[in-house]
């Protein structure tokens, strides 16, 4: 693991949540359970992330909540208006220069989380993105959206 | 409803977010019958999953701390979990939708 | 003032069977395998609510288990027939 044992900090959170008890066999049973499993599941997947930059983290959460309440409402009103007209929808290439697989792991939840946008593919070799849009309007301000507003805070944090 | 009387100022936006909530898992669901192409149609769940989803967990969790008189905090589990799993369901049946299109196994879409 | 929250439970009861029976519907008329399996997940997710939905209204702590447990299987299961479209098997070798 990595210097700060956050797989072992979250699986021990995980469980004094369910058990509803700060008691002290819940912490010790939980951290027993916690550092069993980060062992255990260290030869499944031995690339390790290091996320830096609490703060950027945070406003990055806020800026993905920001949008997903905005989207939702867009997409709302895409489907009470579809009786008139079906959207247009379409795929989109983004070109992206964020490397890190658990950056590029994060990007794809939250472009899928976000209604409207879903992640269909990205091509490892010359590294573009594949999107499928809901709503085909605009594609330079998509573009700008993903770039500027996803891409530079995780590759601040992940790279 | 059974137990105590819950203060105005747990009740009313517990319930503003449960409205807020079923109505975004209705609109979504909504979208999934009438859009006429499954691209435009894997879009419309999303609303229900993330925002719907998270309000109803929201509601859930004021007014079980209200009941028990104490913070209960574990549909905090539900909502991560939710908002972790249900991009990489839509990721996999759009991954699958592309290859199925491509290979010319079926035609997705165009039909309503 | 339970009257107002009593009321909005059984409003967003009402808006998660509806979506349920949407999602029903295009289970049943599909065309394509991948609506199917989207529906479905539909379908899920609101049964999903619609029993924290009880919890709430019925002010008992059990049915967040439950709720758990449908969210868990439920995704274990979608995610399982969206591999097996993808690739034909679930598991690879």
């Amino acid at each position: 693991m990595s210097r700060r044992p956050l797989l072992e900090g979250l699986l021990l959170a995980m469980w004094l949540i369910v058990n509803e008890s700060l008691a002290l066999h819940h912490w010790l049973l939980g951290t027993a359970f916690a550092l069993g499993i980060a062992a255990l599941v260290r030869a499944l997947r031995p690339q390790i992330a290091h996320p830096r930059r609490l703060g950027v983290a945070l406003r990055l959460s806020w800026h993905v909540l920001c949008d997903v309440v905005r989207s939702n409402l867009a997409v709302g009103r895409i489907i009470l208006g579809t009786l008139r007209q079906q959207p247009k929808i379409g795929f989109l290439q983004i070109p992206l220069e964020m490397r890190d697989p658990h950056g590029l792991a994060m990007l794809a939840v939250i472009i899928t989380a976000t209604p409207g946008t879903v992640w269909a593919g990205h091509d490892p070799a010359d590294n573009v993105l594949t999107l499928h849009v809901l709503d085909l309007q605009d594609e330079a301000a998509w573009l700008q959206t993903i770039k500027q507003r996803y891409e530079r805070p995780l590759m601040e944090i992940f790279e | 409803m059974s137990g105590a009387e819950l203060s105005p100022w747990i009740a009313l936006p517990a319930a503003a977010l449960l409205i807020a909530g079923g109505l975004l898992s209705l609109v979504g669901a909504l979208g999934l019958l009438r859009f006429n192409h499954f691209f435009a149609r894997i879009h419309a769940p999303t609303m229900g999953n993330t925002l719907g989803a998270g309000c109803v967990l929201i509601a859930s969790m004021l007014t079980s701390s209200a009941v028990a008189g104490r913070p209960v905090i574990h549909e905090l589990l539900i909502t991560v979990f939710l908002l972790l799993t249900s991009p990489v369901t839509t990721m996999l049946l759009m991954r699958a939708a592309v290859f199925r299109s491509e290979s010319g196994r079926d035609q997705p879409g165009d039909t309503p | 003032m339970n009257a107002v929250l009593d009321w909005a439970v059984h409003f967003a009861l009402a808006c998660f069977a509806a979506a349920m029976l949407c999602a029903l519907l295009r289970l049943l008329r599909g065309p394509s395998a991948q609506d199917r399996i989207l529906a479905l997940d539909t379908l899920y997710i609101n049964g999903m609510l619609s029993i924290l939905m009880l919890g709430i209204g019925l002010g008992s702590a059990i049915y967040f288990d439950i709720a758990l447990l449908v969210a868990l299987f439920g995704f274990v299961g979608s995610a399982a027939m969206a591999k097996f479209l993808l690739r034909g098997e679930v598991i690879e070798p």
